[in-house]
């Protein structure tokens, strides 16, 4: 359990002044991992609004060591400092009581998407070194186009809710649950709304041994269209409503790590959204129920696995 | 000069061997015919211990060179090696390597690109990625190989260069012939590179600083220049390089390599293993009484024009021999930067391209010969009927 005080007391690790939009909710994760850590870190991250909006040139909100490199290799990038690291180490080229920590930050297009064979693959290796996407479920840099973690029939600029097509056909990759199945020591869904989860979970990942993966949920305002000062409570909501439920696989074992008193409804979330306004017009009530009916199956299929039932 | 005795190597050995002695922090890299024999023999040094090296084995070229620019960036020195689709799936990750000022050493095996497939040499794959701001060293046979990769390391990580190398052989040409080879000693190599020490190393987390931030109009045209001044003090640092592994070791090495140039008329310009058959063909005009010589270049980037002016100063005919073509549809892209390199000289001779090999196809003295007898209509001021050949080729 992270101490708010204490973290409060803490050096800023990512400063402000970064570009990003008012309401972001990008510079809130990368803040938050930042202050959970309690080791240096070395941090790489894949192209996209986090990278943009907090490295420009002459300017960097990074107050660790960072590195960016392309769009689809934030995993391999991080892989290649961790090698670095251990081989320099092995060799008596670095002091050998420093133990330095490694994190790789990418959005969900950087991540889910192109990034995702070198997230799979540096996983597989088992370098020493945490990957936290920082899911906004879309690519947000250029423009808000569907990536495959934007959920079903939401509008993205191509996904447009058109007069045939009512916006995303999919419904979205459970990345989570695929980076689990790589047999890693750490992986969790958090929230940028559950800031003791989150800080927890971050604490939890950079304490094992091996590569640990974090998925964040980050709802961004301009892609989302909502106002910008309730980015925290978005996101909030997509918690209490199990869209976006709160666990933790350690070693193998599903445990949740929040369990909403009171299971909310997904489309009372989506109605806050502009992203999917085009639903509530009359004829498209077969495909909400169909997102709420998918949500639900969903979270009874988390509740089996983490050994919980449905009721409290 | 305590050079151990010659031994049989192939080209592949050869590069394993001296990256072997080269004791890399770091390599990563994915296997492909004709290079994945240098780094599966390398994995066995890893295991039996015979290297410091962490081995990283990567899902995808893409991915070796992105774990080789991180682990540069932090402070290791670090190695990998490819060929054809795997150098140009790296193609993003080479220009981002130059860019973050990477010495990263590839040793590279030229072979040809898909489609069709073929796993035969040619150099397409290196000439397509020409640009991306890495030193290219060519080698002719599997010593210079071994001698280039050496010297390569002391070149990028030159701290007025700080660029990355490739070294390449000729794929099964080189990377698969058995020849003799003299090695130096593990201590020599070890004494020629030194350590590398990064200035600026992520891992120095004491003093952070952030690497490939986003540049726009007010600052990316100034680091691109920079980068561009790294070339230009590689003119420098190369021949320098090349001269104190001569009076160490006894192989002396520069940008181009001119044989029989003195007095030549008709001349050739060849890169890699072809500059092997060209000199026993100029050998063999020679003995005709035809004035034949041969200019070998060694290193493409950056790129000998002056060298290569100087060097085709008394040429009456020169045929420049592309082993890639550009598909340009004016000849390859070792034609127009030599025919570039002679304009505004005060030797201007007429310059023809002869694309050959492609795919491995074999390339002989007769071929070689049939340049040369073209050469001499030409001397003889026959006017340049076609630029560019396709030589050895089914039309
Ligand atoms: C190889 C490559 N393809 C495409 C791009 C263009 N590009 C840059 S960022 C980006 C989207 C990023 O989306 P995401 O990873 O979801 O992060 P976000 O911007 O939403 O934070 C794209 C498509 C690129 N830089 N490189």
């Amino acid at each position: 359990m992270a101490n708010l005080k204490q973290l409060a007391a803490k050096p800023e690790p990512f400063s402000s002044g970064h570009r990003a939009c008012a309401g972001c909710g990008a510079p809130i994760v990368a803040r938050m991992v930042l202050l959970a850590a309690e080791n240096p870190v070395v941090c790489g991250c894949a192209t996209g609004c986090l990278e943009v909006t907090s490295s420009l040139f002459p300017y960097t909100s990074w107050r660790t060591p960072f590195i960016h490199s392309a769009f689809e290799n934030a995993a391999a990038t991080i892989s290649g400092v961790e090698a670095a690291y251990r081989s320099l180490k092995r060799q008596g080229k670095l002091p050998v009581d420093k133990e330095i920590k490694f994190i790789a930050f990418g959005g969900d297009g950087g991540t889910y998407d192109i990034g995702f064979q070198s997230l799979s693959g540096a996983m597989e290796r088992g370098h020493n070194m945490l990957y936290v996407c920082y899911d906004n479920e879309a690519y947000m840099n250029t423009n808000i186009q569907r990536s495959s973690a934007t959920p079903k029939g939401a509008h993205t600029t191509t996904s447009p809710a058109g007069r045939v097509i009512p916006g995303k056909q999919q419904f979205r990759k459970d990345l989570t649950a695929i980076m689990a199945a790589h047999n890693i020591p750490y992986a969790a869904q958090a929230s940028i709304s559950h800031w003791n989860d989150l800080v927890t979970k971050v604490q939890k990942a950079l304490a094992v041994n091996g590569p640990s993966f974090i998925n964040v949920l980050q709802p961004c305002r301009l892609g989302w269209d909502f106002p910008p000062e309730e980015t925290v409570e978005i996101a909030r909501e997509a918690v209490d409503c199990c869209f976006w439920p709160l666990y933790e696989v350690v070693d193998g074992e599903w445990r949740l790590t929040y369990k909403p008193r009171e299971k909310k409804s997904v489309i009372d979330w989506m109605k806050k959204q502009g992203r999917f306004k085009h639903l509530f017009r009359p004829g498209n009530e077969a495909i909400l129920a169909e997102i709420q009916a998918n949500v639900d199956r969903e979270w009874e299929k988390l509740l089996k696995k983490c050994g919980e039932t449905a009721e409290k | 000069m305590a050079i151990v005795e010659k031994a049989a190597y192939t080209g592949n050995e050869a590069m394993a061997e001296a990256m072997r002695q080269i004791n890399p922090d770091v390599v990563a890299a994915y296997p492909i015919t004709p290079a994945t024999e240098s780094v599966q023999l390398f994995s066995n040094f890893v295991a039996d211990g015979q290297v410091n090296t962490e081995f990283v084995t990567v899902e995808s070229e893409h991915s070796a060179m992105s774990a080789c620019s991180g682990a540069s960036a932090a402070g290791a020195r670090v190695m990998t090696g490819t060929s054809s689709q795997g150098l140009i799936l790296m193609a993003e990750m080479l220009y981002i390597a130059a860019g973050l000022r990477c010495p990263i050493i590839l040793a590279e095996v030229n072979r040809a690109l898909s489609a069709p497939i073929n796993i035969h040499c040619d150099h397409s794959d290196t000439m397509a990625v020409r640009d991306a701001g890495w030193i290219q060293i060519f080698s002719e046979n599997a010593q210079e190989a071994y001698d280039n990769l050496i010297q390569a390391v002391r070149i990028a990580e030159h701290p007025e260069v700080l660029l990355p190398a490739m070294v390449t052989t000729d794929g099964f040409i080189i990377s698969h012939g058995m020849e003799a080879v003299e090695l130096l000693t593990d201590e020599e190599v070890k004494s020629f590179i030194g350590q590398y020490r990064a200035t600026r190393p992520l891992l120095d987390v004491d003093h952070p600083i952030t690497v490939g931030g986003l540049d726009f109009t007010d600052f990316y045209f100034e680091h691109r220049r920079q980068i561009a001044q790294a070339v230009e003090n590689a003119r420098r640092v190369i021949p320098e390089i090349g001269q104190e592994f001569g009076r160490r070791f006894g192989r002396f090495y520069g940008f181009i390599d001119p044989y029989k140039l003195d007095d030549a008329e008709l001349v050739m310009v060849a890169l890699g293993s072809t500059a092997g058959t060209a000199r026993a063909t100029v050998d063999g005009l020679r003995t005709e009484g035809i004035k034949a010589g041969l200019l070998k270049i060694r290193v493409f980037r950056p790129f000998p024009a002056a060298e290569i002016a100087e060097a085709l100063g008394r040429a009456k005919a020169v045929a420049v021999m592309d082993r890639s073509d550009g598909l340009a549809g004016c000849g390859g892209p070792l034609f127009a930067e030599v025919r570039s390199a002679l304009y505004g000289g005060k030797n201007t001779p007429p310059v023809v391209d002869y694309i050959y090999g492609l795919g491995g196809r074999d390339i002989n003295v007769n071929d070689l010969r049939r340049v040369f007898i073209d050469l001499a209509r030409l001397a003889a001021g026959e006017p340049v009927g076609q630029l560019v050949t396709y030589l050895g080729v089914r039309e």
